[in-house]
């Protein structure tokens, strides 16, 4: 159902690694560490500022592909990738896009599964791409019948 | 343990449990992601959804996951983070944080990496690799 988008890229969007978005996160996966979120600690630090945790990027905002339509409910996220080139650093800039890896479909003991992958990429303003991820969607059987409804 | 250049292979960096899962570790969660799902936060919403009640986002658990690693900041980073959502985390869930070192090279620091719920299911299962500077 999804099998002609495979290949199709979003837009790219610029965000920024902003120091108050990093903070909000790291507090709410449990881990305010003074190297996300105290300057002083960032200054000093290898990179002289304050990072960013590895899964941040769910924070960013990857555009949109065209034709694309997932329904807002019932998906089931299977599996996650993050891959680093360095850590995010606040303050930074990286353009990020997605791109539909793959989209299949297999039969289990709930009826027909779709699994969606999409790769997401983010790179600083020269081009240099410093994260890829991966995400894989699962839409059950359920969820494609209300949208072929 | 100060230095991960200590640790030998096969061995495990100290757990961390956290805290009951709360509704508004959630909605934190939400606020700070910018994933509203409503099956995360509303009781009704995951009921329609054919679910006894609301649960964790995956990325909760996996963001939570990662802090493990966060104190050895200055020796590497996290490389390479990949994970499977194999179960559902339930609001009051006991979560319980593992990482083992499955092996070194070339200063790549391999961690088997899993989120265990306190009937001691794996709900988040995975793989990091730490790149040491």
């Amino acid at each position: 159902m999804f099998e002609q988008h495979i290949g199709k890229c979003s837009n790219k969007v610029k965000n920024i690694v902003e120091s108050g978005a990093v903070k909000k996160f790291a507090e709410a996966i449990g881990d305010p560490h003074p190297i996300f979120i105290d300057e002083e600690t960032g200054k000093k630090s290898r990179y002289q500022r304050n990072i960013a945790p590895p899964t941040f990027p769910r924070v960013f905002d990857f555009g949109v592909i065209d034709g694309l339509n997932l329904p807002k409910k019932g998906l089931i996220h299977g599996e996650q990738v993050f891959h680093y080139v360095r850590p995010l650093i606040v303050g930074e800039e990286i353009f990020c896009w997605l791109k539909v890896e793959d989209y299949v479909e297999k039969t289990g003991k709930s009826g027909k599964m779709g699994f969606l992958v999409l790769k997401g990429f983010g790179e600083d303003p020269t081009g240099e791409i410093i994260f890829t991820s991966k995400q894989t969607i699962i839409i059950t059987e359920a969820v494609r019948k209300e949208m072929i409804v | 343990m100060n230095s991960l250049s200590d640790l030998q292979e096969g061995k495990s960096l100290q757990v961390i449990q956290l805290k009951p899962v709360s509704r508004l570790d959630l909605i934190k969660y939400a606020g700070a992601s910018g994933d509203y799902n409503p099956i995360h936060t509303i009781d009704e919403e995951a009921r329609k959804a054919g679910l006894p009640g609301i649960i964790a986002h995956g990325m909760w658990t996996m963001g939570n996951l990662a802090k493990l690693f966060t104190p050895y900041y200055h020796e590497g980073f996290v490389k390479d983070y990949s994970v499977r959502f194999i179960g559902k985390v339930f609001l009051n869930d006991v979560i319980t944080l593992k990482a083992t070192l499955k092996e070194k090279f070339d200063q790549q620091y391999r961690f088997d990496v899993a989120a265990v719920n306190q009937h001691d299911s794996e709900v988040v299962k995975g793989e990091v690799i730490f790149s040491k500077y």
